[in-house]
């Protein structure tokens, strides 16, 4: 048993319309920001209303707009972890987490498991934010949810304490029994939590897959760009199979294994770091570089360009390339020439 | 020198910002969780401070006199709101209401949304959530606004002299009294009432002021270091 969710809700222009099921196990909402992430959670969790549709926790029955069952918040057991943690601030950590468990002793087991022990009687303004999470966590846990969900717990923070609180709360979801939501816009960070991902665009869920296929194969256009491919092109197919990529200005083949093609494409996307440098211009899949702009980055340098000869202006004619500093050191001031390897290409059909 | 008007003032308005406390919370908590109407009701509780008190004091005045039920209904108890100090009370209490009302409700509102959600999924009932995370956090604003009901009862006029009159040592308070020296020519004893309302007004808003600034910094360090 797990979580089903299957709600509609408008506001305004805007309307969530959206339908998952998991299990016990950890789930992630990858979206850019606006596209309805955090409403979903609050759906969920009973903070916002949706206009139709169901919310199944386990066995029990959280929302079903035609049996006009909507169980209010506190009844839901539901976990939320808040972005800024919604520590009480006027209360000390023990009376924080004394609201999530109603009971000194299991409080004060908490405050032991979660290492605040001495930190008792401090006021959430004088802890760090490491300790901020801790004490949210020991609250929300305290309270026996039977699902947790966690929204961008860690977008405020800088890296190295990114990555130790992103250790610390893995280290809470393995023991966790129950399934956990967890959401973020940052690829990297959904890349590390967990295993499934949904993809999330404009209030709908447009793909869901394990990790691997997500960023190795993105079947959607919204799913590629989350994932942090720079480089995309609309596409036309020409009469022998290759395709025109229209923003490039140049040709691409699809590799030669690939079956003459039930398929059609409408876009491909390139990675920035998957460029191979050749000496001269081809028929296809090579493009020659009128730099735009250079940025150095802390290990490599990465190059705003575009295809010499293209005639498209757009956004997706401005291409990225991510190059070793001391590589591009080398070659800059000559002709650059760059090859697509077809292999590396992603092909999407929508 | 008669201090009568003082002892009366001070008992009227202790006495009105108990109860204008306790109203214009509730009446801030209602009207933040209703979800239809809200406007309307907020029309009408803060209608006593747009209108000119006389206009309040003669609804008052209807609404206790001998002729209304509700009057009727008090005075077969004995009790008689016209021309007594509780008659003080009531127009103080609906004068300082509003006052009260509004900028609690402010506070209210100025409340993280995210704390109160918090609460909810933690399993915290409605009045639970009022009373341990949304006045404890919005308590510099509820303070600020029960020192300015206090002050608005203080200083209450019109509709005092509406509905409780001008009896000396009875209900004459100091607005009251400074108005009848006034009259009765005897400018020297209307600066005397004057000096201590201006007094007792200034004293109040210091100590407000030190009071919040107290608060704010408690809340920032803690209260463990002054353990």
């Amino acid at each position: 048993m797990g979580l089903l969710v299957d709600i509609e809700k408008k506001c305004g222009d805007f309307t969530l319309q959206i339908r998952f099921e998991t299990e016990k196990e950890v789930f992630a909402i990858l979206g850019a920001s606006g596209c309805g992430k955090s409403l979903t959670l609050k759906c969920i969790a009973g903070i916002e209303k949706p206009d139709k549709g169901r919310i199944v926790l386990d066995d029990r029955v959280l929302f079903d707009s035609e049996k006009k069952i909507d169980v209010p918040a506190r009844k839901r057991k539901v976990g939320y972890l808040f972005q800024d943690y919604a520590l009480f601030p006027t209360m000390t950590v023990f009376q924080n987490i004394m609201c999530g468990a109603r009971d000194e002793a299991i409080a004060r087991d908490f405050v032991k498991r979660f290492y605040l022990e001495g930190k008792e009687e401090l006021y959430p303004s004088q802890l760090s934010g490491g300790q901020k999470q801790r004490v949210a966590m020991a609250r929300m846990l305290a309270a026996k949810p039977d699902v947790i969900m966690l929204d961008e717990p860690f977008s405020a923070l800088d890296n190295y304490l990114k990555m130790r609180l992103e250790r610390e709360i893995m280290d809470v979801v393995d023991l966790f029994e129950g399934a956990v939501l967890f959401v973020s816009h940052d690829r990297n960070e959904v890349y590390r939590m967990t295993d499934k991902i949904a993809v999330m665009e404009n209030g709908k869920i447009v793909d869901i897959q394990t990790k691997k296929e997500l960023f190795d194969e993105p079947k959607t256009l919204a799913a590629t760009l989350l994932t942090g491919c720079k480089n995309i092109t609309r596409l036309e197919e020409n009469a022998d199979g290759t395709y025109q990529a229209l923003d490039w200005g140049i040709r691409l083949r699809t590799e030669s294994t690939q079956k003459k093609d039930q398929s059609r494409y409408v876009y491909a996307g390139f990675r920035a770091h998957y460029f191979e440098v050749v000496s001269g211009m081809e028929d296809a899949n090579v493009l020659e570089c009128e730099v735009l702009r250079e940025i150095e980055d802390a290990f490599s340098t990465v190059v705003l360009f575009r295809n010499k000869g293209a005639k498209e202006t757009g956004d997706y004619s401005v291409l990225t390339l991510d190059i070793p500093k001391e590589k591009w050191k080398q070659m800059k001031n000559e002709r650059i020439f760059l090859k697509i390897p077809p292999e590396k290409v992603i092909w999407l059909e929508k | 020198m008669d201090f009568s008007p003082l002892w009366i003032s001070v008992k009227v308005a202790v006495t009105a910002t108990i109860f204008t406390f306790f109203l214009g919370l509730l009446a801030a908590r209602l009207v933040i969780s209703m979800k239809r109407g809200a406007s309307l009701v907020d029309g009408i509780f803060t209608l006593p401070m747009v209108l000119p008190p006389t206009v309040v004091g003669f609804f008052l005045m209807i609404i206790f006199g001998k002729n209304s039920i509700l009057g009727n209904f008090l005075g077969k108890l004995g009790i008689s709101v016209l021309f007594t100090w509780q008659g003080a009370v009531i127009a103080a209490v609906v004068v300082s209401f509003p006052i009260m009302y509004r900028t609690a409700r402010g506070a209210f509102e100025q409340v993280d949304r995210n704390l109160i959600h918090a609460a909810r999924t933690l399993g915290m009932s409605e009045w639970e959530i009022f009373f341990k995370v949304m006045l404890p956090v919005s308590w510099p604003g509820v303070a600020a606004a029960t020192i300015l009901a206090f002050a608005r009862a203080l200083g209450e006029f019109g509709a005092t002299i509406m509905l409780a009159g001008n009896i000396p040592k009875k209900t004459q308070t100091m607005s009251v009294a400074i108005y009848t020296a006034v009259q009765s020519g005897n400018r020297s004893l209307a600066y005397v009432w004057v000096g201590i309302i201006m007094a007792i007004s200034f004293l109040t808003i210091i100590l407000m002021n030190y009071w919040t600034a107290y608060q704010t910094r408690m809340m920032k360090q803690g209260r463990k270091e002054k353990e």
